[in-house]
């Protein structure tokens, strides 16, 4: 059997397993590693930041499925990877995260640069690992890829220490291994009686909605939702994360629910006698108040992890599998009973009325230019040149109106961070899906607040040349908070003007890089085509927009779905 | 409503802090816990006893359940029949005067305590029941003499009949 040092087995583990490019910022704890990646066929791409890293290892992994890794050094580099972790965790992304370790004899002894990494990643991972000894490397790697990627995904941290990675101590590779842990069998198949009540369920509903979550997306599911969807004529809603999962342009197609979901998703979904839900968990943000949810609705819920099943809103019919395993199957069971469905019709007829609301429109204004036009433009240009680009999103109000304005044709188009909502996500996950897609269009779409939490990443973008172009709806000041402020406040703003910023366009031309600043309406359709027609190079594009324009619809708190505040004249 | 969990999981470094975590995590109350290695030394199995209705403990046993290093997670009503529990008390008290040693010494008879260290004026008692007898038990000792102090090793549970966590 070959013998190689710890050092080396982290490499070829890696190799073996697929991975051919990894993010990450070197220390001491991982010189060894790095050490044998010098010579790796393993692309390695230095962030600027260890937050910058995940979110870029995060930014992979939704945009092509495959496990995205990165790989940092002990304390700081560790702690700086919580957020990302967290970020990745909230919304079921797989990632395993190499992290150093001080030497096994000096854990416990307060180190330089060591930390508790198990214990401070604890509450944000699917699980860890300490490599107490080097037989531990190879096993515990495999056993991390195997647990981020299988059931309900997560990121995985490997913590290795620094005499693990000796270089002198040479053992035993096993070049192959199945992985098998006794505890841990995510299941995939749905129960059968329990399927073949929904699929009767759904034959029977006369107002139907089909609800699809992030586990859709995630779980490449996104064919047997549209298949069912066409079969039973359903209205279908996705939550945040589940934007992507259904053609957003398709007439069946009602947008977001939630908190700034769109009038007729929740209106719908208020409406409805039958929830089918696949791969959401029911958050908060979806819900409003749990107990005035869809109060005549019957659920179906389909979902992976057991846990999330009746967690806050109960299902009647609670299926645990992979969700599209358990769709397919009720593809199968829908055949089987052979029955026509429903006559919805008359849903339909409802449904429609809600949509001629068209909570979505807005005034211009002649002086700036308001977000819900940015994105509007940049939609209708995107369509008009036939392209298919990623778009990255950080959080707050520019967030919101993505998920609200934009379409997406295909699955794992729109990265946005969900559950966790990290304002500095945007322009790292731009950077991994770019990495993970080198010939797709990867467009940031960002806040001058969110932008500033992570913008050293744009030295990454210099140094691999990548074309991303970045739009900063600049309005110079936390526009989700002032909303809040301005309504729930009396308007006092506190603490959410962000005097001070820098000039973006200078900034970006620091880094070499073309920036344009956009002020005027008229000028705004040109500018983004221009850039949306520069294939290679990376552009900042500094948008200038209205302060005062609030996210409309916005629900009220505790009230149920339908308690919204719409467009008014006044302020939108 | 108090219900006793029972876990197995792997005996690996962390597995305790994995569950504890998760109690305090999502708020949940551990009101005692015990955890030893099972006479498989790969396996650990821990004994939580803890306060919630039905659909709280269904929230807890799933989310334990989920986590990667359980095996199996198993619940019953802390007064069911169909476990046994056990808790492990010792008290010092003090016992000064033989009036007072015979009323301490009568009260361990009725309970069925027994008395495991005597010195000039203190007892140490050792009484083996389920929790809330554990509790009548230090109620009435505590009226009957000065408690020194008490330690007590939280609940071990055991199916009763053919019913088995490990399988």
């Amino acid at each position: 059997m070959e013998k190689l040092n710890g050092a080396q087995q982290v490499v070829r583990v890696l190799e073996d397993l697929g991975v051919n490019l990894i993010f990450g910022y070197p220390g001491a704890a991982v010189t060894d590693i790095y050490n044998e990646l010098y010579d790796s066929k393993i692309m390695h791409v230095l962030a600027r930041h260890e937050q910058g890293a995940v979110h870029m290892a995060d930014g992979y992994a939704r945009s092509n499925g495959k496990v995205g890794v990165a790989i940092v050094t002990s304390g700081p580099g560790a702690t700086n990877t919580v957020t990302a972790l967290a970020t990745a965790y909230g919304d079921s992304i797989p990632l395993v995260l190499i992290t150093g370790q001080v030497a096994t004899s000096l854990i416990g002894t307060d180190a330089f640069q060591e930390v508790d990494t198990m214990g401070v990643t604890r509450p944000v991972v699917k699980y860890s690992f300490l490599c107490k000894k080097p037989e531990d490397i190879a096993k515990n790697l495999r056993k991390a890829f195997y647990i981020a990627s299988t059931g309900r995904k997560g990121p995985v941290v490997v913590d290795i220490p620094k005499n693990c990675q000796n270089r002198n101590y040479l053992f035993d590779y096993e070049p192959k291994s199945d992985v098998s842990i006794r505890s841990y069998n995510p299941t995939v198949f749905g129960h059968k009686g329990q399927v073949k009540r929904a699929a009767s369920a759904l034959l029977s509903a006369q107002k139907p909605v089909m609800l699809i979550g992030g586990g859709v997306v995630q779980g490449d599911a996104t064919g047997e939702a549209y298949k069912i969807a066409k079969k039973l004529n359903l209205p279908v809603i996705s939550t945040l994360m589940g934007i992507s999962g259904y053609p957003t342009t398709d007439k069946q197609y009602l947008g977001m629910l939630g908190m700034h979901g769109l009038y007729e998703a929740n209106e719908t979904m208020h409406n409805s006698d039958l929830i089918f839900a696949v791969g959401t968990r029911f958050a908060d943000r979806a819900t409003n108040l749990v107990s005035k949810f869809c109060p005549e609705a019957k659920v179906v819920h389909i979902d992976v992890d057991p846990a999330s099943i009746s967690k806050t809103v109960g299902a009647d019919i609670p299926i645990v599998g992979d969700a599209r395993t358990v769709m397919q199957q009720i593809l199968d069971a829908l055949d089987e009973i052979g029955k026509e469905p429903a006559d919805l019709s008359e849903w339909w007829q409802k449904i429609e009325v809600f949509r001629k609301k068209n909570c979505l429109s807005y005034h211009k204004s002649s002086d700036m230019i308001r977000p819900q036009e940015f994105m509007e433009t940049l939609n209708m240009v995107i369509k008009e040149l036939k392209i298919e680009p990623f778009i990255t999103t950080d959080v707050g109000q520019h967030q919101m109106f993505s998920a609200q304005y934009l379409d997406f044709d295909k699955p794992r188009h729109f990265l946005t961070s969900g559950g966790l909502g990290t304002m500095g996500v945007g322009l790292p996950a731009a950077i991994g899906a770019r990495f993970a897609n080198p010939k797709s269009p990867v467009i940031c779409i960002t806040g001058d607040g969110s932008f500033q939490m992570n913008m050293q990443e744009m030295a990454v973008c210099r140094k691999h040349k990548l074309p991303i172009k970045v739009f900063i709806l600049d309005n110079s000041v936390l526009g989700m908070v002032r909303q809040f402020q301005s309504v729930f406040y009396d308007e006092r703003y506190s603490a959410t003007n962000l005097d001070g910023n820098p000039d973006f366009v200078k900034l970006a031309e620091a880094y070499g890089f073309k920036g344009i600043r956009v002020k005027d309406s008229a000028q705004l359709e040109n500018t983004i085509r221009a850039v949306l027609q520069s294939p290679d190079e990376f552009i900042l594009v500094d948008v200038i927009t209205d302060i005062n324009t609030k996210v409309m619809p916005w629900q009220r708190a505790n009230g149920s779905m339908i308690d919204m505040m719409l467009n008014d004249e006044e302020n939108n | 409503m108090r219900q006793i969990i029972s876990i197995l999981l792997e005996n690996e470094s962390g597995a305790l802090s994995r569950v504890v975590g998760l109690f305090s995590q999502r708020g949940y109350n551990i009101e005692n816990i015990t955890a030893a290695p099972t006479e498989d030394n790969t396996i650990s199995r821990i004994t939580i006893l803890t306060k919630g209705d039905g659909t709280i403990v269904e929230r807890i046993t799933k989310q334990l359940h989920k986590l990667v290093n359980v095996i199996k997670v198993s619940s019953h009503e802390e007064n069911s029949v169909d476990i046994v529990g056990r808790e492990i008390l010792f008290v010092k008290v003090k016992a000064i005067g033989h009036t007072q040693r015979e009323e301490i010494k009568t009260l361990c008879d009725i309970f069925g305590a027994k008395i495991v260290d005597i010195t000039q004026d203190q007892y140490i008692l050792q009484f083996v029941e389920s929790s809330l007898e554990v509790d009548r038990f230090l109620k009435a000792v505590g009226e009957q003499a000065e408690v020194v102090e008490t330690v007590r090793s939280g609940v071990c549970g055991i199916f009763r009949g053919e019913h088995s966590l490990h399988t």
